[in-house]
């Protein structure tokens, strides 16, 4: 069953366009990961999917149904249903970690403040910050910071996570936890389109794997054709440089 | 010279002296209050408004721009002497301290308005993307997220700025407002020695801006936890 949908996505920056005929299927459960060079518009695809950068033309579709992106209510519903997690957390500043993981919950979505906050506790002592509650952002670690961003995300109960480089901004030994969680989200069945390059990691969990350069989808196809046998000339190359390492 | 102070001193603090100069210092004490607090509340909305992307507030935000463009860039003096002249053809029958109050806190709001809107650029845009994914609107992002992270940028200038204000009140007198340094010109002619009459005028000044400047750091410190950032 087909969870997320892009159809003939176009988005511009002013008069500069950074996504062209973008097409994308994530069905449900599926874990669908962009690859591709910088400035390839992978996180701008993100971007655009949940609102913060309305597209031109083209369509996103969830569950089969169309979002119209200068419609407030249909804007804030996709982000009720779909939850992201930033490259560089944007954790914020001025909440300890409970509060970061709680806020939206209780004030956004007025659940009770006790029963979400007894979540949010489970959720932290899932990605092993049972013990930082009370910490402050600037008191973390870069590692420890992305799993904050990681349970605030979940505590929305999104339908659907996107994750955004999520271990681009952390230093080499960090990266392992982070990974960690998300193998346990995957194994649970969330749907996810992630950002990322962390190749061995992309071909371990992905359904599909999609390649895009220079705000087009290049080649799109299961891990071990986009890494093992990659169709298209500019797959190759790209393949063929991250792979010689 | 302090001989003669010593001289002068009891006649200077006689009754009337004391009553004339604690009622000028009423004067300043409210025009820098007043305008302190309507600019302080006026200048955030108007940084707010104006910083918000809505289409419907978008002419408040035209005007909001020139406004504050506009009086940051005129004198002090020039301000309270248009207002003067203004409600005098209006006919408005205003004592010449309400029109001292209704300048002050005209400038008062441009400028705050500026160092608001400076403090609420300076918190890094990745906050306001967050807000927007988990669905805050505008104002639930400045109040929850934007706001408390912007004080500590935003509070040092605006007492610094109040600090001058206080100064500048004294430009009131220019239209005949009696305040402080109104009320030490006018002491001054009748033949007190300059010494003793703006000595003490300093002191008066002195107390009204130094608790002023105390408050300003506590709350720094209460408001702005600068460790977490």
């Amino acid at each position: 069953m087909r969870h997320l949908d892009i159809v003939d996505l176009r988005a511009d920056y002013g008069s500069h366009t950074v996504l062209e005929r973008i097409n994308l299927e994530v069905g449900k459960g599926e874990i669908v990961s962009l690859i591709g060079p910088s400035g390839s518009g992978k996180s701008t695809l993100l971007r655009v999917i949940l609102g913060l950068l309305p597209p031109i033309a083209g369509e996103v579709r969830i569950g089969g149904q169309t979002i119209d992106y200068r419609n407030k209510r249909d804007v804030k519903a996709i982000r009720s249903r779909v939850a992201v997690v930033f490259q560089q957390y944007n954790l914020f500043q001025n909440m300890d970690v409970l509060r970061n993981v709680t806020i939206a919950p209780v004030k956004v979505k007025g659940r009770p403040r006790a029963e979400v906050e007894e979540e949010a506790k489970l959720l932290l002592t899932r990605v092993g910050l049972g013990d930082k509650l009370k910490s402050y952002p600037d008191q973390l670690s870069g590692g420890q910071q992305q799993r904050v961003a990681i349970a605030r995300a979940l505590a929305l109960k999104p339908e659907i996570l996107l994750l955004d480089e999520v271990t681009s901004a952390l230093d080499p030994e960090l990266v392992n936890e982070v990974l960690d969680t998300i193998r346990d989200l995957a194994t649970e069945g969330m749907t996810m389109l992630i950002v990322s390059h962390e190749m061995a990691f992309v071909r371990e969990v992905s359904s599909k794997v999609v390649f895009m350069a220079a705000g087009h989808v290049v080649e799109t196809g299961p891990p071990k054709q986009i890494f093992d046998n990659p169709q298209m000339a500019r797959t190759q190359d790209f393949v063929g440089k991250i792979l010689r390492h | 010279m302090l001989e003669r102070i010593i001289e002068e001193a009891p006649a200077f603090f006689g009754y009337y002296n004391v009553v004339f100069l604690l009622e000028a210092l009423l004067a300043t004490f409210l025009l820098s209050v007043i305008g302190c607090l309507v600019g302080f509340l006026a200048g955030f909305a108007m940084a707010a408004v104006r910083r918000s992307g809505g289409r419907a507030l978008a002419p408040a935000r035209w005007l909001i721009l020139a406004y504050v463009e506009v009086f940051r860039r005129i004198p002090f003096l020039v301000t309270l002497l248009l207002c003067f002249f203004l409600f005098e053809v209006l006919k408005l029958g205003l004592t010449t301290f309400q029109v001292a109050v209704v300048a002050v806190c005209l400038i008062a709001s441009a400028y705050i308005a500026e160092i608001v809107r400076g403090g609420l650029d300076s918190v890094h845009h990745n906050q306001w993307d967050a807000a927007a994914t988990l669905n805050f609107t505008y104002w639930e992002t400045l109040r929850w997220v934007v706001v408390p992270q912007a004080w500590r940028v935003i509070l040092p200038p605006v007492f610094s700025f109040f600090v001058l204000f206080i100064k500048d009140t004294a430009l009131a007198s220019q239209i005949g407002v009696v305040e402080l340094t109104y009320a030490g010109k006018v002491l001054n002619n009748k033949g007190f020695s300059a010494a003793l009459v703006f000595g003490s005028i300093l002191i008066l000044y002195f107390a009204l801006s130094w608790p002023l400047a105390r408050a300003g750091s506590w709350m720094e410190k209460k408001l702005a936890p600068s460790r977490h950032r």
